[in-house]
């Protein structure tokens, strides 16, 4: 269980983080969204007390992180799987994280093979692990301590589609077992497909959350007409406000049955009218943070 | 690599009690990082082999009179004296200068709990030292006998003291300015060159004789290799090393603590 309650960083006079609420129950697994700059990385390293915050606070299991006596036996955490001394194998690094965290040092050649490093890759120095090994060890070492909790910082990057697959099936089974799973990523595609709750944020505020299926069921009708000006102005009369998707099709924030109407008045040809599912949730994605990433890439 | 999820391999999702990571256990991974890298691996191999360059230089060219075990064992510890303080730097820059600071700091939130691990880490490592210089002496010490040198097993016990003292506090030092520089190559390059710069300085500026007596911690630890120190010597090693591991040391604990970690 992890309890985000009204938490702002300020650098200068920038807000990284603003006002940022949510909550994560075990059980579940909630997919934390937004582009680069958003302040996902921040909020997480907030969340486990790296970074002090300027206001709010964050609790895991109902206590702050800081105040956790033995935290890796209670949150698993990958912030950053590059974050790791060239020069130590991957199995030294568990062994170090064991030995901290007070745990046989024998279950580190079982914690490198639940994550798919074998023998010969445990004693190879990480200075040769390519992106997806490191971070399948960094999920080695935030499982290691049997926590109920993880927290997971883009954990996907660099992990090919077969590794994706596997770290989705794990973290489904993970959060079936009761264990609660917070995981960031810039890409929807990813994080869709195994979260149950959405938190979305950009440019540092929380812009969308709630439930996977309903965010996506929030997200409107998808529509496409053989004649694409035609559609804008039917809808212009209705007084609805599209938004227009990469291939050609309208995503309005109505129903089905209204702009299915409004076509059949004007004498409409549509070539598709259906839920927008994700397709909308990444169109809202896009325009609620869009404004955002260009001043980042800018800054 | 297998995409197989396999339900047997899997973590069980418990709720498990949670004890403060204690300080032994703390000192013993910290004692365990100072030898884990290839780098620090090898400053202790280079140490070992030094340190027995020396006894082998004793042996060969130093007077007869001189091989005994108080010479071996006073000139044996110059090779750690110059390189363990680097593995004390290394073992507070390198948390992040490699980021590692990210899952020490995550897995013991308490930051200053790491930092005195490390400190007695350190403690711990520049005694074991010492006692491996007297092993390696007395080695040196027996073949001198053999080879017709002196051989003469007496050597006052306030060398032995004062030399473990001594590695002990460099070891501090290098650590003192890991942590207020929390770079690898510049806390190297100013522990080494800082403190010569002012020794310098203080040889040559007329006005800056007397403080330097007090201030240069090269001159003053000078005293630590002679048996039998007086009272006044110690009083000029404890104002030096005041300024020179006390003050960087604070300053650079309350930088650990405070810094953000990304």
């Amino acid at each position: 269980m992890i309890t985000v309650e009204n938490l702002t960083k300020r650098y200068g006079n920038h807000n990284a983080v603003n006002d940022v609420s949510f909550t994560c129950e075990p059980g579940t697994v909630t997919g934390f969204l937004g582009p680069n700059g958003a302040g996902k990385s921040t909020t997480m390293r907030m969340i486990c007390g790296l970074s002090a915050p300027t206001s709010g606070s964050a609790t895991v299991r109902g206590v702050p992180y800081r105040r956790l006596g033995n935290p890796g036996r209670e949150v698993g955490v990958l912030l950053d799987a590059s974050a790791q001394h060239s020069g130590r194998t991957g199995k030294e690094i568990l062994t170090l994280a064991a030995l901290t965290m007070g745990i046989d040092t024998a279950t580190v050649p079982k914690a490198l093979d639940r994550v798919g490093l074998n023998a010969t890759a445990g004693k190879r120095r990480v200075r040769a692990y390519s992106l997806g090994m490191r971070q399948r060890l960094g999920l080695a070492l935030a499982l290691l301590g049997d926590p109920a909790v993880l927290i997971l910082d883009e954990p996907a990057n660099g992990l090919d589609p077969e590794g994706i697959f596997w770290m989705r099936g794990l973290l489904r089974d993970y959060a079936d077992r009761g264990g609660t799973v917070l995981l960031s990523s810039h890409l929807l595609r990813e994080v869709e497909a195994v979260a149950d709750r959405l938190v979305v944020i950009g440019g540092g505020k929380v812009v969308a959350q709630g439930d996977k299926a309903e965010l996506l069921a929030q997200t409107g009708t998808l529509v496409r007409a053989a004649d694409p000006a035609a559609l804008l102005m039917v809808l212009e009369r209705a007084g609805l406000t599209g938004t227009r998707t990469t291939d050609g099709g309208v995503v309005v924030p109505t129903t089905s049955d209204v702009i299915g109407r409004a076509a059949a008045d004007a004498g409409l040809v549509l070539l598709e009218l259906r839920p927008a599912g994700s397709g909308g949730l990444e169109q809202m994605f896009l325009t609620l943070t869009a404004g955002d990433s260009v001043k980042e890439a800018v800054r | 690599m297998t995409a197989v999820l396999q339900e047997d391999t899997l973590p069980s999702v418990r709720t498990p009690s949670g004890r403060a990571v204690g300080l032994g256990r703390l000192t013993l991974v910290e004692l365990r990082k100072l030898a884990d890298t290839r780098a620090g691996l090898w400053l202790l191999i280079i140490i070992a082999l030094a340190t027995a360059g020396t006894s082998a230089i004793q042996i060969g060219w130093a007077d007869d009179a001189d091989q005994n075990l108080a010479g071996f064992f006073g000139f044996a510890l110059l090779p750690s004296a110059i390189l363990l303080p680097v593995l004390g730097i290394l073992s507070m820059t390198a948390e992040w200068s490699q980021r590692t600071a990210l899952t020490t700091f995550t897995l013991v939130p308490a930051r200053e709990r790491v930092i005195v691990a490390k400190l007695l880490a350190g403690t711990l490592i520049a005694i074991a030292s010492t006692v491996a210089m007297m092993v390696i002496a007395a080695a040196g010490n027996l073949l001198a006998g053999a080879l017709g040198g002196d051989g003469g097993w007496d050597i006052p016990g306030s060398l032995i003291w004062q030399g473990m003292a001594m590695q002990i506090l460099f070891v501090l030092m290098g650590m003192a300015f890991g942590a207020l520089l929390l770079n690898s190559p510049l806390a190297i390059v100013l522990y080494l060159a800082l403190p010569m710069v002012w020794g310098i300085l203080g040889s040559t500026i007329s006005a800056l004789r007397d403080a330097s007596g007090w201030l240069d911690i090269n001159t003053t630890t000078a005293a630590m290799t002679e048996a039998g120190m007086t009272g006044g010597e110690w009083a000029r090693v404890g104002v030096s090393a005041a300024v020179w591991v006390l003050l960087p040391l604070m300053i650079g604990i309350v930088r650990v603590l405070r810094r953000e970690i990304s």
